[in-house]
């Protein structure tokens, strides 16, 4: 055995010299072959994201006059983002609003999928698919829907006075943030609920045993396994709800009204009607720059959290 | 079932679940049933049962132009972006490359950026280039967005399949593009269904790239947008996202089952 990890050593540098040479080669050969069938897909994604966000960059440092850009290059765009009462607030209106959209998401969807994780045993397929279905449906119409409910004449008010419950619309309901809020909620918690349960569903199942076995009660056992062990899915879902919900611009539209307006309604407004597209570029990157640093700060403290409790 | 004192059936749990697909799906369904209702006020109670709003909406020029734009660019848009996912796909499971991580990371990037922010950056792009915004800008914003999910799709076929198979077929004689269309080809085929199935889906429902690219003619999202406005206009837009909404799940139904078929593991999960 010694003899033989011995002249393994000896024989194993020069094995790898006189291989090395030939298999790098091979390597860098089969390397060059991966990236020249992968050439196509990366040279379309390179021309549809890095070259227009470069170019978003760019104009976001030039200045509208008129109908015609001045393209001197100049922060005074991202001076104005940051002294302009109005853009910081729409644009802390649209973190807070995403950010509550995400936590509501969260935490409506983690019973459902511990639900299909542990207490679903056939047909787990079909309770997947029936979860995310509605996902796949027409996302103007899913929004356009809660208009129909929380809306003046809408299901809810006219169900209630229907009952006599109430004599006037309840106004509150359609038009605020908590309306976007709902919304918003209702259309992405397929997002949500997928990587909770595929963390859940991976979580070996003898170590719930060993809980059990050692003397932990449900909610101990929860507490201290099944809950640490599924923070990786629900920091995911978190995140993926959030990033994309901050740019949303169908919800706040229909059903946000004055008080529930949010970022992306100002940044397409200023590729419309105030046609000032280098402001409406700095917004963007500001709204872009914003969302990166809170998922990276959020990201960061779920870490420590999560090394905390396991 | 030994783990059956863990996983005691949970009522309250089982409750909760059947409350929350309610939830998913009793707001979608209101769009069928005000459909079928014979008012123009979206409001109960309900009045009589009537079809006209069907009929309505057959008649409508516009619509229908829209939602045979949203067919053309839906069409274009899967067969690209699943071939991108298909070429995408093989080089990343096939081959080994330094830097694969990374490149992966950078094609799913459209499923981290907020849809906003590629449409208008593409927006700037194109009209610097003095491009006529069209149907074919659309395409191609939607083909960005759905090359990763084609990937996605289709990564899971080229690892579920041996690659010795394809090494035997050369050995035999075959050229990399036959052994491509008699073995690999047949092998991702269900793969290849899906992810047209899905981009197909993606690329038809999508409101806000194509609000920034599209010229004079509308998708069908960017001209049903355009109708929410009109009251009068309500009923009929109810009647197509009824079709859409009963079409779509048809569609995506039967993309889980293709995919589903024939995979080494039956179950997601595994378990």
């Amino acid at each position: 055995m010694t003899d033989n990890t011995a002249t393994l050593r000896s024989t194993l540098p020069r094995s790898t010299k006189s291989g090395g040479w030939l298999s790098s080669l091979l390597m860098r050969f089969e390397a060059l072959r991966g990236y020249l069938l992968l050439s196509p897909t990366l040279l379309i994604m390179i021309i549809g994201i890095c070259v227009p966000l470069f170019i978003l960059v760019g104009m976001s440092l030039w200045t509208q006059h008129g109908f015609e850009f001045d393209k001197s290059l100049t922060l005074a765009n991202y001076f104005n983002v940051a002294e302009q009462p109005i853009y910081k607030a729409l644009l802390a209106r649209s973190i807070l609003i995403s950010g509550g959209c995400a936590l509501a998401t969260v935490i409506l969807s983690y019973p459902m999928a511990y639900f299909v994780a542990f207490h679903v045993h056939r047909h787990k397929m079909v309770w997947i698919i029936l979860m995310t279905l509605p996902f796949w449906t027409s996302y103007l119409l899913r929004v356009f829907s809660w208009k129909i409910i929380l809306g003046y004449n809408g299901v809810i008010n006219s169900g209630l006075i229907g009952m006599g419950l109430i004599d006037q619309p309840l106004e509150f309901l359609l038009y605020s943030p908590l309306a976007v809020v709902i919304t918003l909620t209702h259309a992405w918690s397929a997002f949500a609920i997928l990587p909770i349960y595929v963390s859940l569903e991976k979580i070996d199942r003898s170590l719930l045993e060993a809980a059990t076995d050692l003397g932990d009660g449900p909610v101990r056992r929860f507490f201290r396994i099944t809950f640490p062990m599924s923070l990786p899915g629900v920091i995911a879902a978190a995140l993926i709800i959030f990033i994309p919900t901050v740019g949303d611009y169908i919800t706040p539209t229909l059903l946000g009204g004055p008080d529930g307006i949010m970022l992306a309604n100002l940044i397409s407004a200023q590729f419309g009607k105030v046609n000032d597209w280098p402001m409406g570029a700095a917004l963007a990157i500001a709204l872009m720059v914003t969302v990166a640093l809170f998922s990276v700060v959020f990201v960061i403290i779920s870490r420590k959290v999560t090394e905390r409790i396991t | 079932m030994s783990m059956s004192y863990i996983n005691r059936p949970n009522r309250p749990l089982h409750v909760y679940a059947l409350l929350y697909l309610a939830f998913l799906y009793v707001p979608v369904l209101f769009l069928p049933l005000f459909s079928f209702n014979d008012s123009i006020f979206i409001a109960f109670p309900l009045k009589e049962f009537t079809f006209k709003w069907y009929e309505v909406m057959f008649n409508n020029e516009p619509m229908l132009a829209a939602l045979a734009n949203s067919v053309k660019v839906g069409v274009v848009t899967s067969i690209v972006a699943t071939f991108l996912g298909i070429f995408a796909a093989k080089a990343v499971t096939r081959y080994r490359m330094p830097g694969r991580g990374p490149v992966v990371a950078f094609i799913m990037l459209p499923l981290v950026i907020p849809g906003i922010i590629f449409g208008v950056s593409l927006l700037i792009l194109l009209s610097e280039l003095g491009v006529r915004l069209s149907l074919y800008t659309v395409t191609l914003g939607h083909i960005i967005v759905c090359v990763p999910f084609a990937m996605v799709t289709m990564i899971p076929r080229f690892e579920g399949f041996d690659a010795s198979i394809e090494e035997a077929s050369s050995d035999l004689g075959e050229n990399m593009w036959w052994t491509f269309w008699r073995v690999t080809f047949p092998v991702v085929f269900p793969g290849i269904i899906a992810s047209f199935l899905l981009c197909f889906t993606i690329s038809f429902d999508e409101f806000i790239i194509a609000f920034f690219l599209s010229g004079t003619e509308p998708t069908l999202p960017i001209y049903m947008w355009s109708q929410l406005r009109f009251p009068d206009k309500l009923p009929g837009v109810l009647a197509l996202g009824s079709i859409i909404l009963m079409v779509s799940f048809v569609v995506v139904f039967a993309a889980h089952w293709i995919r589903n078929r024939g995979m080494p593991y039956k179950r997601v999960g595994g378990v």
